[in-house]
């Protein structure tokens, strides 16, 4: 099961776990294909230039793999799609909730992604 | 850098007059503040866009700007538009506080969004309790108590959706009555798990870590009591995005912006399209044909100069 965004896509938990430990600095995209998504899939696509070493990922929030995703501690607040994790050496540093602009998202790539 | 015409924004409107004016060859701009396709990408499935049955508004966003890419326009997205000069002959924008491009012609074609409530908490428990899309988020609220705001169709709508999930919803409504269609009013004055607070406001959301109560305050006595909640679901309303250009363009009082048959606005050579000028019938039908009468007009204007 797998997102059709234009984005590289994470199916299972384990790939998860080898993206994750594989490159320095990622970010994923848990969601569905619905209106608080897509935004930041676009948003996504647009930086994989601008940001070479961060490799961007997507992820299905109803694939039951997502798990890895969704109970994370930084995420157990979360109530709205997608959740947005970033990760800097294997370690989550960064987790956000529902739709994010284009300064919301290059400001975390920058502080924390740098 | 210098071009023939900048488009600001890249929904249908914006797409298809850069589809049309690329292939007038005149030398195109589209900049576009949030994601390409606008408000098309907030639809699931499109079933009224002629000569194509069904299409997500995923899929159909990506086949026009892959067109206005092939024709040759340039796309920026996700910008922010900082100064706009459009009077005189040489217009010009500039965006995210750095870079700077003029335009003997514009096209405004910005659309619209939903209507944020602007009240305390909004920002900072947006996903955290406060959704705007019941198809997104209304599974995260199995068994709670949530309240919809909002007196039209999406909201009552919505609300009967919400309650396959909450285990009770509360509308509140500003006015006394609802501006819904009279079935959706009756099916949701139907149905169980709705009740219904009226001549009502949300002041301000409260909690920690995600929502946990809100203030309401009664518009009838002023009176503010505070409800416990898990979740809070806004639709109030569409509103064009055009209070950048006020003061520069004429607006009428929704903040529509008012042009001519040719869609030009009171300013020479700024034309508008789309949502975001005054109509009665928004779809994306009626935008990708504003986008085309837009586009050719200002490749007239230019021409003449
Ligand atoms: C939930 C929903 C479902 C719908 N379903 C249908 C349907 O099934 N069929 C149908 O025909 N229509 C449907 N519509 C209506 C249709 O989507 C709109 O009428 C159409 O998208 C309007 O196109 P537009 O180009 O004028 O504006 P928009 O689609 O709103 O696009 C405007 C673009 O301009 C950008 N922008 C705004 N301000 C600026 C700025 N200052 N600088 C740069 N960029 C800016 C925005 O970010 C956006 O990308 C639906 C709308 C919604 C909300």
């Amino acid at each position: 099961m797998v997102l059709g965004t234009n984005l590289k896509h994470i199916a299972t938990a384990a790939q998860h776990n080898e993206v994750i430990n594989n490159n320095e600095n990622v970010m994923i995209c848990c969601g569905r294909m619905g209106p608080m998504c897509i935004p930041v899939y676009d948003i996504m696509e647009d930086l994989e230039e601008e940001y070479p070493h961060v490799a961007f990922y997507d992820m299905p929030f109803d694939s039951p793999e997502a798990h890895v995703i969704r109970n994370a501690p930084e995420c157990s607040s979360f109530m709205g799609l997608p959740f947005t994790v970033y990760y800097k050496n294997g370690k989550l540093v960064k987790a956000t909730s529902s739709i994010q602009s284009k300064a919301q998202i290059t400001s975390i790539l920058n502080e924390k992604l740098a | 850098m210098n071009y023939d015409i900048i488009i600001i924004g890249a929904g249908p409107s914006g797409l298809t007059a850069g589809i049309y004016a690329a292939r007038a060859k005149a030398k195109v701009l589209i900049v576009n503040e949030g994601s390409v396709g606008g408000q098309m990408v907030l639809t699931h499935q499109i079933e009224n866009y002629p000569g194509v049955e069904s299409i997500s508004g995923y899929q159909l966003s990506k086949i026009m700007r892959k067109q206005a890419k092939t024709f040759g326009c340039d796309i920026k997205t996700g910008v922010e538009l900082t100064k706009i000069s459009l009077e005189g002959d040489v217009k010009s924008i500039e965006i995210d506080s750095k870079e700077t491009f003029t335009a003997k012609s514009i096209i405004i074609a910005s659309g619209g969004r939903s209507r944020s409530l602007n009240v305390k908490g909004e920002n900072e428990f947006k996903g955290r309790g406060i959704s705007y899309c019941a198809t997104c988020d209304g599974d995260f609220y199995q068994n709670m108590e949530i309240i919809v705001v909002g007196g039209g169709n999406s909201a009552l709508e919505e609300a009967v959706s919400l309650t396959k999930y909450a285990s009770k919803v509360t509308i509140i409504h500003q006015f006394d009555h609802f501006q819904g269609y009279q079935h959706a009013i009756d099916e949701a004055k139907a149905n169980p798990k709705i009740n219904f607070l009226l001549e009502s406001k949300i002041v301000e959301f409260l909690g920690t870590e995600k929502v946990e109560k809100v203030k309401v305050e009664n518009l009838k006595t002023g009176e503010i009591n505070e409800m416990s909640i898990a979740g809070v679901f806004i639709f109030i309303g569409y509103v064009p995005q055009t209070e950048r250009f006020k003061g520069i363009i004429e607006l009428n009082q929704w903040g529509e912006i008012i042009v001519d048959e040719n869609l030009q606005t009171n300013q020479k050579g700024v034309f508008a399209a789309g949502d975001a000028r005054v109509t009665r019938t928004r779809q994306i039908t009626t935008a990708v044909a504003d986008g085309t009468v837009a586009a050719l007009r200002a490749v007239d204007f230019i021409n003449q100069k």
